[in-house]
């Protein structure tokens, strides 16, 4: 059981979490991920880690309610505990020193990006981030951003806020003004898809991070599985991260449906 | 651990034992049938998947199936069990009455009597190896059925007993994976003095007890109990901890941990790698079995989500695959098939399961390889495409090699297909600690019968040694590696203690 110490709205729908996880918060580098259970009926889902407190023994989660679980999630307050937490699992984020890194993330995808951003920064890299959301109050992080990037750019769908348009629009600005490395978004599939055909364009070498289904996050459901490069890989054990550039996209949306009308029943049953 | 021949002449010499042969003769102990199991009807169990399929005995069934055995010189039957149960003893105690011994003394060697009495292949295990069987050409005693009505009894008595334990010797070990394997290499340290902690990676104790086989076949209260059993000889249950992941072994030796029993089980689904397999509705038998059984989704009220559906076909032949088929039928499924590629003579699955899921109303596509799935609009699976086998020449494993026959694909409709085709290893711990030596198949490679592997103080067994096998051979494992780290132990840190 693990103890809620603070939490944040950052909007309607965007909730921060600090929980109670000493071992994890020790544990996790960037690019880690766990899986939370909220109550004896509880699914289990994968969150992304936004970062840690070693010396308080803490980890900040960001949930976006979508179903059922995140939106428990998201009604428990602080005192409260969730029911199990598991981690850190998954490959960590491969970081060096290669130059300048372009960092582009999209809604909730903000929130494991930072301590990647954190990580390449302190590798000796020029970091350059690009955030975006739809509009001003779906922004998350950007001061932690800022302050970690040599340059921060800050897009919205409908111009609310810094610049209006795409995140594509704003890496391809940068990618034509200097020399990137290496770039690495999370977000959306239908985004990351689209930083994907961009860099390949440019042949930049892209890590993207998935957010597929799973149940268990240790490599045995298989729900997770994505094809790279031809192959059957799972998100849980082989990634998240994968090069963006051999990432079968439309099969991994067409997947994360693979449960919608179920969902939604259950999602009906909750509310009812 | 095994049992010396010395051990077992003096235990079948003991008076009561002696008085018990003499009160039957053979004639007549060979006279009575074996007992037939009560089984749930088909048209009921089907409606719940925490039906048990199996009733149990009853007192008097039990005692009198107990008669049949001939409490022989030379019991074969104790060396076609991998967990070295005394059987005739148990079984006598069963014939004289006094159930809570015959419980006991399955424990002496078992952690889990009561999971193995309902799920180990004992037909090609103690009972092919029966004096009935081996001699007579009869039907063996029932010792599957008369080990589980001794477990069942002792535990809706209440009066559960306690093994043995040695003085506490203050020595920590762990235990990585909390499965059948694991759980009985924890019973026998607890029982040598040992500090016990056992590190699970899900939320529940059990592993593939509780995530993988359903409670039609071992409700997880009886599980919970041998639990409980070891819980009361003091071995500490840590959920939501992967080593490896959470903190590594040399984290865990700085606590003090000075050995490792690696546990962590065949992690990995197969899949056959055709076209159109990540379609919607295609998972794997864990996938499914899981949201089942661990997360409970065939109740309204859990969160997880499954796929019902009108047509559910299981690829596979083994055990899993008939738990997964079966599972389907009580979820709803208008049809539930099985498709395999060999004939049902190759099946892995055990005899008893093939029975039951026929009784279901279960399907079977035999000599039949599916070989593309075809998705709708939406990306989720409607038909597959299937091709007919023929058998050739037996293959490595001694079974005829299955050959497909050109020309004689065709389609069959599914709505949800689950893949039962094997399992790998779990790379986690293989990838975790450096040293360890693993197979091409990524397995743990050990030293055979001592289950030790590269690294002295990491001892491992069950199916991320062996790739793939049933629980007991795990849970004979467990054992081989209690003993034999207990020997290394003793060596290292406790040789002075000893000669004191």
């Amino acid at each position: 059981m693990n103890k809620i110490v603070e939490k944040e709205d950052f909007s309607e729908k965007v909730v921060k979490i600090v929980v109670e996880a000493p071992l994890i918060a020790k544990a996790r580098k960037p690019g880690n991920f766990v899986i939370v259970r909220v109550g004896e009926k509880g699914e289990r889902i994968p969150l992304t880690i936004a970062g840690a407190d070693v010396a308080k023994g803490t980890i900040t989660i960001i949930v976006q309610k979508m179903g059922v679980s995140s939106t428990k999630l998201c009604k428990l307050e602080v005192g409260d505990y969730i029911t199990d937490l598991v981690g850190p699992l998954g490959k960590p984020t491969e970081i060096h020193n290669v130059g300048t890194v372009l960092c582009c993330g999209g809604g909730v995808g903000v929130a494991p990006l930072l301590p990647i951003v954190e990580g390449y920064k302190k590798a000796g890299n020029r970091v350059i981030t690009v955030i975006a959301a739809r509009s001003k109050d779906l922004l998350i992080l950007e001061d932690e951003m800022r302050k970690n990037s040599d340059e921060l750019i800050v897009m919205t769908d409908d111009g609310s806020y810094g610049r209006k348009g795409l995140v594509t629009e704003g890496m391809e600005e940068i990618i034509k003004r200097e020399k990137i490395d290496e770039c690495i978004t999370i977000g959306p599939a239908i985004m990351m898809k689209f930083c994907s055909l961009l860099t390949k364009k440019y042949e930049i070498p892209t890590m993207a991070s998935l957010n597929s289904i799973m149940v268990d996050g240790t490599g045995m459901c298989g729900a997770c599985r994505v094809t790279v490069d031809g192959k059957t890989k799972f998100t849980c054990v082989d990634g998240p991260e994968f090069d963006a550039h051999k990432i079968d996209f439309d099969e991994m949306m067409s997947r994360l449906g693979g449960y919608k009308e179920e969902e939604k029943g259950k999602m009906d049953h909750f509310q009812n | 651990m095994e049992r010396s021949e010395e051990y077992i002449k003096n235990e079948r010499k003991q008076e009561w034992r002696v008085e018990l042969q003499k009160m039957t003769k053979a004639k007549d102990r060979m006279s009575i049938e074996r007992v037939q199991m009560t089984e749930m009807a088909p048209e009921e169990r089907i409606k719940s998947q925490r039906v048990e399929v199996n009733v149990g005995l009853t007192k008097e069934e039990a005692i009198l199936e107990a008669k049949r055995c001939m409490d022989c010189v030379n019991p074969t039957c104790m060396e076609g069990c991998p967990v070295s149960i005394n059987i005739p003893k148990f079984i006598k105690y069963i014939e004289r009455g006094d159930i809570l011994e015959a419980a006991s003394v399955l424990k002496e060697t078992s952690a889990l009597p009561a999971v193995c009495g309902r799920v180990c292949p004992q037909e090609v295990q103690c009972e092919q190896k029966c004096f009935y069987v081996e001699k007579l050409n009869l039907p063996s005693v029932a010792i599957g059925h008369l080990e589980r009505f001794a477990a069942d009894f002792e535990r809706e008595s209440g009066v559960i007993s306690v093994p043995k334990l040695a003085e506490p010797n203050g020595v920590k070990v762990a235990v990585i994976g909390s499965g059948p394997s694991g759980l009985s290499f924890a019973g026998d340290m607890a029982k040598l003095g040992y500090d016990v902690t056992v590190f699970e990676a899900l939320h529940e104790i059990g592993g593939v007890l509780k995530y993988g086989i359903p409670e039609f076949r071992l409700p997880n209260a009886v599980v919970d109990v041998e639990i409980e059993s070891l819980r009361k000889m003091g071995v500490e249950f840590i959920t939501n901890y992967i080593v490896g992941q959470t903190a590594s072994l040399d984290d865990l030796k700085k606590e003090g941990y000075k050995a490792f029993y690696v546990g962590s089980g065949a992690g990995l689904p197969r899949f056959m790698n055709i076209p159109g397999e990540n379609s919607n509705g295609i998972m794997s038998s864990n996938e499914y079995l899981t949201r089942v059984n661990l997360m409970g989704a065939d109740s309204e009220e859990s969160d997880t989500p499954i796929l019902r559906g009108k047509n559910v076909v299981v690829v596979g032949g083994g055990n899993t695959a008939m738990d997964s088929v079966r599972t389907a039928k009580r979820l709803g499924a208008e049809r539930a098939i099985i498709v395999y590629r060999r004939s049902e003579e190759e099946m892995p699955a055990r005899v008893e399961e093939v029975h039951h899921a026929k009784q279901e109303g279960i399907e079977f596509l035999t000599l039949t390889n599916p070989i593309e799935y075809i998705a709708d609009e939406n990306s989720r699976v409607k038909q597959i495409k299937v091709q007919k086998m023929e058998l050739g020449e037996p293959d490595a494993s001694g079974r005829r090699r299955p050959i497909p026959m050109e020309g004689s694909e065709y389609m069959i409709e599914a709505t949800v297909v689950v893949v039962a085709v094997g399992v790998s290893p779990n790379p986690l711990i293989p990838n975790s600690v450096e040293g360890l030596e693993v197979s091409k198949w990524g397995t743990i490679e050990v030293v055979k019968d001592k289950m030790q592997s590269s690294i002295p103080e990491v001892f491992a067994g069950g199916d991320i040694v062996r790739g793939g096998a049933t629980v007991i051979l795990a849970m004979g494992d467990g054992r081989k590696a209690a003993a034999n780290m207990d020997i290394y132990l003793k060596e290292k840190y406790l040789s002075k203690k000893v000669e004191l």
